[in-house]
């Protein structure tokens, strides 16, 4: 490849004509997450089908969401918003007596200015029940940002006194004690002293439990503490937020939540790569190690190790070429980690870019193509994606990561996809899970391998003219 | 407000894009905002569409909040008529235009001024119609403006065809097995001798729809979707419709003799008792299997029904009438057309639910405690619940209801199916029932798999509780490869990290 390598990275924005879930699909991940919440999405029948087809066998596992269906009389305001309000979330309530309700605001009721900030704190007082208030709709968010907006008014929860929380700890922890008669009190001793002293470190973002013991083990070999989750298991355990904290986002989408835990709650914020890819993985680490003046100890072995066990993937990749059309946020991570792995991209397509919020992660994207001299990819904000397909038609990737309303199309015009989504809900952060992520993209090219000589690349009959 | 978990029947704009998109080369626009194309990802999945799916958004913002969507829906249409020269454009309205009651008429009209194409604002209101009567509504809609853009330049064919001819109204994209049912209605009229002048609205193009009265009858297999237009039909040209759903033997018989009656009418001379016959008891093995001894088995056993008014009523029919089945309730959640249900149905059951309420049907369903249901997806998994087998009769839908194989539900070819449907469920029930009584196929617990069975190793308590969070049904996979990893290595603890260790040593 001869052509000019651009020397920056090159930002570019769109018509907003593409697709993506509806942020209010974080419903489907958060309430699995935090264990005693319950979910109240206000909306109309519009967000409830979507929220019904898109989650498909989950809603019949008795989840903990609903939504709270807008009736003719609730827009023209004939009926009275707080009672209605009231009467559902007593029923809630009533029925599984959740931690915390929270109420997913919508694009309904955005227009009609409902004034849910207003109302919760009112009924909260009365019902005795934590009303949480986040406005996760489709009009100013897209999909993983909805998580963003949830987290962020969680941020506001998470209790600011140590004292308290502790007495309550040492309380339960004497039940602890004597359940651990046996154990030694050496052992419980010398764990305290295998971390280094460090201010206390927050990490946010909604993983799944495994992966959040992972990344914890994972600052543990660093010595580093982590004191606390948002979100935790349960609304009441979440974590301790004092002025002066550090804290340090897992995922990419999370800067409202960042925004808040630095402005509201006094936090410092660790500016890093995310922890995707044994490449993001290692240097997330060291930022974090950095922050704290601690010197890391076998990461660059522990990564060469990880690369070495993905060999027999990464093959499969290697000089191929990838498309984003964006969709969740992942991208740059996702891009910055495909082209460590010697993958050439097309293009970055994210439904929103922040720049200071993803600034380490662009100067690592930026660093690795100019270490694997491979041109920078362009960023397309808000990208328009019938203009994409076009652009796609043209470049013939070998991968385009796509949602699935395009993802069957392209497959039958001969394009390899791989549905973005399910970068979402897989386990994709930290050494551990590097492999997945690889299980992921080279999918479609090994099972397009199995089927290559059978010459059935196109299947449909004419490609549409003009 | 309501507190909902599960809708049967989606909103309106979903019953406008399934009609707009059903059209070949008709390009919806809905005004909507971020994320509500999820149409797109269904038509894509369920119907493993192999083109790009013509629904785009105007997208509804901040910016469009604040100061109106001003030129915006109108360059989207136009750019739209230009990238892909569409006969048609339907603006279609969302729950979010529905509130900020913009002149979307006006800018449909400003549009149509510069497209090539023709331009529309589907008529339906989020807040007064649902997916079903929205659908009917706009292929009425769309029936009805070539019907007279035809008239207006004097283009309307005049006179019929000169052989019996029909007009199959209704099949459309996401609807329950329409393409299975498409094929078997056409297969059946050429069995008939009569000409299919046109089916629509799916893969039909609006050029076609001006040639609709050219038909001597018009046929709706669908109570929910084609009515509207059929009645417009019958208004503006005398047009005879037959609307008995030809979905089991006595009601396809029922159907064909009313088809008889109208060409008859018209000046044909058929008589097709005799086909009728020929199929029912040789061709179709539906008659003959109410009379064989599997089916007698099945008398009197309780079963409900519960789905849209065309496949609940059917179906509910066929149990009662042609095989012997005590329907303990049947109902539907079509409650906008619940006189009709009543009057189809109530006969062959003892009682009719009317509601759009899943727990409602949850309950009557655990109250009477069938031996089979015949429901939608939502009632398969009460009866997984319950443990009653569950034939899924109706939309609301999953993939799998979206079979590649020949699977019509109407027709003769249809009866045969419905009978394997019916039975297949019923006999899964006795046959667990069967199992229970004797405990089991086989009671001799598998206690382990592969190596591991007399472990040297031992687990840690944070170790167990890690594996614990594994989901069950890969757990017993990672426990091996964690314990042949440790023993490769001489680890005697499997803690949290060894866990991890193997796992990235393994992928497993």
């Amino acid at each position: 490849m001869t052509t000019a390598q651009p020397e920056a990275l090159n930002f570019e924005c769109e018509t907003g004509n593409y697709h993506t879930f509806c942020p209010i699909s974080c419903v489907a991940w958060l309430y699995q997450k935090i264990e005693d919440s319950f979910f109240l999405v206000i909306g109309t029948k519009t967000c409830g089908y979507f929220l019904q087809n898109a989650m498909g066998v989950m809603i019949f596992a008795e989840p903990r969401y609903a939504m709270a269906e807008l009736e003719e009389g609730d827009i023209s305001a004939q009926l009275n918003d707080y009672e209605e309000l009231k009467r559902l979330c007593l029923q809630i309530k009533r029925d599984r007596n959740p931690s915390v309700i929270v109420w997913i605001g919508t694009c309904t009721t955005e227009i009609i200015k409902m004034d849910l900030e207003g109302l919760a704190p009112k009924l909260e007082g009365e019902i005795g029940i934590p009303i949480v208030v986040a406005r996760a709709n489709g009009l100013d968010y897209a999909f993983t940002q909805g998580e963003d907006t949830v987290l962020a008014a969680m941020a506001t929860r998470c209790p600011d006194k140590v004292s308290v929380v502790e007495a309550e700890k040492n309380e339960r922890n004497a039940i602890q004690k004597l359940l651990n008669f046996g154990k030694k009190k050496e052992e419980v001793a010398e764990e305290e002293s295998e971390y280094v002293n460090h201010p206390p470190l927050v990490l946010f973002g909604s993983l799944p439990d495994p992966v959040v013991t992972q990344l914890t083990l994972e600052l543990k070999k660093q010595g580093i503490k982590v004191s606390g989750w948002l979100p935790a298991k349960r609304f009441t355990e979440l974590p301790v937020i004092e002025e002066g904290y550090y804290v340090a986002g897992v995922n990419p989408f999370l800067s409202r939540t960042a925004t808040t835990l630095m402005r509201r709650r006094k936090c410092k914020l660790i500016g890093a790569p995310f922890p995707i890819g044994p490449d993001g993985t290692r240097a997330w680490i060291e930022k974090i190690c950095s922050v704290f003046g601690i010197t890391p100890q076998g990461l660059e072995e522990r990564e060469a190790q990880i690369w070495e066990g993905l060999e027999e993937y990464v093959k499969l990749i290697r000089g191929k070429s990838v498309f984003f059309m964006g969709d969740n946020l992942l991208e740059v991570s996702l891009a910055r980690f495909l082209v460590r792995c010697g993958m050439t991209v097309h293009e970055i397509g994210i439904p929103y870019m922040d720049k200071r919020y993803q600034a380490a992660e662009l100067a690592l994207l930026e660093k690795t193509c100019k270490e694997m001299g491979v041109p920078i990819p362009k960023i397309v904000e808000k990208p328009d994606n019938y203009n994409q397909v076009q652009r796609i038609y043209e470049l013939k990737p070998d991968l385009v990561i796509t949602g699935m309303a395009h993802a069957n199309p392209l497959e039958a015009r001969g394009i390899n996809t791989k549905w973005s989504v399910e970068f979402t809900f897989a386990q994709i952060h930290g050494f551990t899970n590097a492999r997945d992520i690889l299980e992921l993209v080279t999918r479609p090219l090994r099972r397009n391998n199995s089927l290559k000589d059978l010459g059935w690349d196109k299947l449909v009959k004419e490609e549409a003219k003009i | 407000m309501k507190l909902a978990y599960w809708m049967y029947a989606g909103p309106a704009h979903i019953g406008t894009l399934r009609v707009a998109s059903s059209f070949k080369n008709v390009h919806a626009i809905m005004h909507a905002p971020l994320g509500d194309d999820y149409f797109n990802v269904m038509r894509s999945m369920l119907e493993r569409e192999r083109d790009f799916t013509p629904v785009t958004a105007s997208v509804v913002d901040r910016n469009v909040l604040a100061r109106g969507s001003q030129e915006k829906v109108v360059d989207n249409i136009t750019r739209k008529d230009a990238e892909e020269r569409p006969d048609l454009i339907v603006l279609t309205p969302t729950c979010t235009s529905s509130i900020l009651q913009e002149d979307l008429q006006n800018f449909v009209e400003r549009a149509q001024l510069e497209a090539k194409g023709d331009v529309m604002l589907a008529d339906v209101n989020h807040y007064r119609v649902n997916e079903l009567q929205a659908a009917d509504r706009t292929l009425h809609q769309i029936v009805q403006f070539y019907i007279e853009k035809a008239r207006k330049k004097g283009e309307l064919p005049e006179g019929k065809t000169a052989k019996p001819s029909v007009n199959i109204i209704g099949i459309s994209t996401l609807g329950f097995h329409n393409q299975h049912d498409c094929t078997e209605l056409k297969r059946l009229m050429a069995d008939l001798g009569i000409e299919v002048n046109a089916a629509i609205p799916e893969g039909a193009s609006v050029h076609e729809l001006k040639n609709l009265p050219r038909a001597w009858f018009n046929l709706c297999p669908y109570r929910e979707l084609g009515l509207m237009a059929a009645r417009y039909l019958e208004a503006e040209f005398g047009m005879p419709y037959v609307d008995i759903t030809p979905m089991g033997v006595v009601e396809t018989a029922r159907c064909i003799r009313k088809i008889q009656q109208i060409v008859n009418a018209q000046g044909a001379d058929v008589d097709y008792e005799e086909f009728i016959n020929e199929q029912t008891l040789y061709v179709s093995q539906a008659a003959w299997f109410s009379r064989s001894i599997d089916c007698q088995n099945l008398t009197g056993k309780k079963a409900v029904v519960f789905g849209d008014n065309t496949h609940a009523a059917a179906i509910t029919k066929i149990l009662a009438r042609e095989m012997g089945i005590h329907v303990v309730w049947a109902g539907t959640y079509c409650k906008y057309d619940a006189d009709w249900f009543r009057e189809q149905v109530s006969e062959y059951c003892d009682e009719v639910i009317i509601t759009d309420d899943h727990g409602q049907i949850g309950d009557a369903i655990a109250r009477v405690e069938p031996s089979a249901i015949f429901g939608t997806q939502m009632e398969r998994h009460v009866g997984k619940r319950l443990n009653i087998p569950c034939g899924v009769i109706a939309a609301p839908i999953h993939i799998q209801n979206f079979p590649i194989g020949y699977k019509p539900f109407m027709g003769y070819e249809g009866t045969n199916q419905i009978a394997d449907l019916v039975y297949n469920s019923f006999t899964l029930g006795m046959e667990d029932h069967l199992l229970e009584i004797f405990g089991g196929h086989d009671t001799k617990e598998v206690i382990t798999k592969g190596i591991s069975a007399e472990s040297d190793l031992n687990w840690t308590r944070e170790g167990v509780a890690e594996l614990n969070k594994i989901p069950g049904f890969v757990r017993g996979k990672v426990k091996r490869n964690t314990e042949k990893f440790a023993r490769e290595r001489g680890i005697k603890d499997i803690t949290v990290e060894v866990l991890y260790a193997a796992k990235e040593a393994v992928g497993a």
